[in-house]
């Protein structure tokens, strides 16, 4: 990876997809001193239609993309598109057809009315399940209820990823929801949504859009590209929609996809071998039940190493030193500004406020979608 | 980042901005019906459901009984073999006390919502529905449920035929 | 390898009705923005300008899709255009019958990369190509500030 672009991360802004695009690309064309004539082909990575309204989203994004005329691919896995377009885009240089590939995500979750809400209800079956009228955040609680029941989790230690997240958050520049001063004590204060879900422990709906290039070996080497980090492993992997048929403790998917990611990567001892990790954290429990799905964590360990401040920016693994969706914003694909972009930026030396204070060579980024069950693992090494 | 870049793009706006119409927009509502096939498996089972019973599907395979029945098992990716008749007493598996309605409004009396594994199916082979006739502080992973259903000229072939789960009582 | 069971009686198959509803609100963005409020309080349609590759958008865009500059510099779009193409419908956006048949063009400008689309002002027999046609716009407390500001393209008086 050479470069990377985000744009701001906020309810709604006032550019078109395509402008968000643009920014986003011309941002990780420019600090890789590239143009738009370098790049080979162009993945686009945008979640359902339904958010922006616009039907064949990633057609409707190409030329804002860099695609104009170029062989384009638009991928799509749901929430976990963040890190999954960066694989697709992975595939077309590591197959020999491409030597440059720009990986472009947006979502515009603002134009849905009222609330994006009224769109994901989609995701539920139209027979078992919208009968009973759901609403998204309850697939969560009863997630996050089963977490906590079966490994007896109490919600102090999961509000303290909301907390963590959202400190982080305050170093980086395009954060929607960055709180300097946000304690555990607030998100257990804040109003129940449906319990165990209170509203300080949900990312925000959010616009933005964010962008990576990709590169050869042969051309980094011909244009003397000084910045670079590479990605060693990756894997994905998805589970049934019947999700009433799994127990929901545990997330075999991101495991699977994490066992290819690692294996690719030479990687036998994540926990010795990994130095930090941006996982999917939609839900602070969610940034938990994935460390442990990583196998970062032993299965119930997650919050005791929360707790311990092993997670923490300066602690020994360091877990969404960006912020985090909690702390940036959640504008699904374009998430991978901080799932991906955080990696190459921490590898690079270009975090900025957001640095992890001590040296790290390898990190692991993970995303995961719909129904409770898509998971995408991206191992990167500097 | 680095002091590389300065100016990060995005002209945030308001929700006002919109209402008061202090930018161009242009709004529009999609008119999209959809009648969604039932297909074997479930058209079997809403007619089940109708009349007041659960149906579910055996893979001699893998030996599970597969609720809400399929007409495949996912995992040996073969037809399933037989329909069978299951109970419709069960164990919560999960839930949640949600005070958000489908339109993320407020409610104010709670709704107690979850997922039920059924009794005859396979473990934890369950399906969503609402909890009644217990309070938030009764409702507890591990409760023994049973479903309690519309009187027979009120149900339709739909989940809706239960009202709900209800304590399982020994009587 | 077919499924073992099923169903011969059509009328066992059931069918589950619902709708997928959200309204949408589109913001115009950051070059829209500038079209639409130009053509809402001035009546004017505007270009943008790319110098590199020496051409004009019309609709008007905030970057140019071949070189990817950023673009800031907007001109003006002629007062009149031609006809490239034409169509009558018959029917609207549901299918449903109209009680009189519409004109729509495709009309592009001297000069100027793209073109609008938009009603044509004319009976369908005259509806022709190459017709020379200019901006019929509603009157200006008609106008909100979205393509409707404009009604159609009427044929230019010579």
């Amino acid at each position: 990876m050479i470069g990377a672009g985000m744009t701001l991360f906020r309810r709604r802004l006032q550019e078109t997809g395509k402008e968000m695009c643009f920014e986003a690309t011309k941002m990780a064309l420019d600090s890789a001193g590239l143009t738009r004539a370098d790049v080979d082909m162009v993945v686009c990575g945008t979640a359902p239609d339904a958010f922006d309204g616009v039907a064949m989203k990633g057609e409707y994004l190409l030329d804002g993309s860099g695609g104009y005329r170029k062989p384009c691919t638009r991928v799509f896995t749901g929430g976990g598109t963040g890190v999954f377009s960066t694989i697709a885009g992975w595939w077309h240089v590591a197959s020999g057809l491409a030597d440059v590939v720009l990986v472009v995500n947006e979502e515009k979750m603002s134009s849905c009315q009222p609330h994006p809400q009224s769109v994901f209800a989609n995701i539920w079956d139209p027979i078992l399940d919208r009968p009973l009228k759901p609403n998204l955040v309850w697939i969560f609680a009863m997630e996050m209820n089963r977490y906590m029941t079966v490994y007896g989790v109490k919600k102090e230690d999961i509000a303290r990823v909301a907390v963590k997240n959202k400190r982080n958050a305050v170093g980086h520049p395009c954060a929607q929801l960055a709180d300097p001063n946000i304690t555990v004590d607030d998100v257990l204060n804040s109003e129940v949504m449906a319990w165990p879900v209170q509203r300080l422990d949900i990312s925000p709906p959010s616009d933005g859009a964010s962008a990576v290039i990709l590169a050869s070996e042969d051309f980094i080497r011909k244009r003397r590209i000084k910045d670079r980090a590479w990605i060693s492993g990756v894997g994905w992997c998805i589970d049934s929609t019947m999700w009433t048929d799994r127990d929901l403790v545990f997330p075999e998917y991101v495991a699977r996809a994490a066992k290819h990611a690692y294996k690719m990567a030479k990687i036998d001892a994540p926990r010795r071998q990994i130095d930090f990790a941006e996982p999917y954290d939609p839900f602070d429990y969610k940034e938990l039940h994935h460390l442990e799905g990583l196998l970062l964590a032993d299965k119930g360990e997650a919050p005791v190493l929360t707790r311990e401040g092993v997670t923490e920016r300066d602690g020994k693994l360091p877990v969404c030193p960006s912020g985090g969706l909690l702390g940036v914003g959640n504008p699904i694909a374009a998430t991978m500004g901080m799932k991906i972009g955080e990696l190459f930026w921490q590898l690079t030396g270009q975090a900025g406020k957001r640095q992890i204070p001590h040296e790290v060579h390898t990190g692991v980024s993970q995303a995961w979608g719909d129904l409770m069950q898509y998971g995408s693992v991206v191992v990167m090494k500097g | 980042m680095t002091a590389r870049i300065s100016r990060w793009p995005g002209i945030e706006l308001r929700a006002a901005d919109l209402i008061e119409g202090k930018v161009t927009q242009t709004r529009f509502r999609p008119d999209a019906k959809y009648a969604w096939s039932a297909g074997e498996a479930m058209s079997r089972f809403l007619e089940e459901l109708q009349n007041g019973r659960f149906i579910a599907r055996t893979c001699h395979k893998c030996e599970r009984i597969l609720f809400p029945p399929r007409m495949f098992c996912e995992e040996c990716f073969r037809p399933t073999d037989e329909w069978t008749f299951i109970q419709d007493t069960g164990t919560i598996e999960t839930f949640s006390v949600s005070y958000l309605d489908t339109d993320a409004k407020r409610i104010v009396e709670p709704i107690l919502v979850g997922v039920v594994s059924l009794d005859g199916a396979s473990p934890k082979m369950g399906m969503m529905h609402y909890f009644g006739e217990m309070t938030k502080e009764e409702i507890r992973i591990g409760m023994r449920v049973k479903a309690e259903w519309k009187p027979p000229g009120d149900r339709r072939g739909s989940v809706l035929d239960i009202r709900y789960f209800r304590p399982l009582r020994e009587d | 390898m077919t499924f073992l069971d099923r169903t011969t009686d059509a009328r066992k198959f059931r069918h589950w009705e619902g709708n997928v509803e959200a309204d949408y609100i589109y913001t115009s963005g950051v070059a829209g923005e500038r079209f639409f409020v130009t053509l809402r309080d001035e009546g004017r349609m505007l270009a943008s300008r790319c110098t590199v590759c020496k051409l004009d958008y019309l609709p008007p865009r905030m970057f140019c899709e071949d070189c990817f500059a950023e673009l800031t510099e907007f001109v003006d779009v002629p007062r009149a255009g031609r006809v490239a193409a034409v169509t009558v419908a018959h029917i609207d956006r549901t299918g449903a019958k109209l009680s009189h048949p519409q004109v729509w063009a495709f009309v592009t400008f001297e000069g100027i990369r793209g073109g609008l689309f938009h009603r044509l002002l004319v009976a369908p027999k005259q509806a022709r190509a190459g017709l020379s046609v200019q901006v019929r716009l509603k009157p200006r407390n008609g106008r909100t500030g979205t393509i409707a500001d404009i009604e159609g393209f009427e044929p230019v008086r010579s």
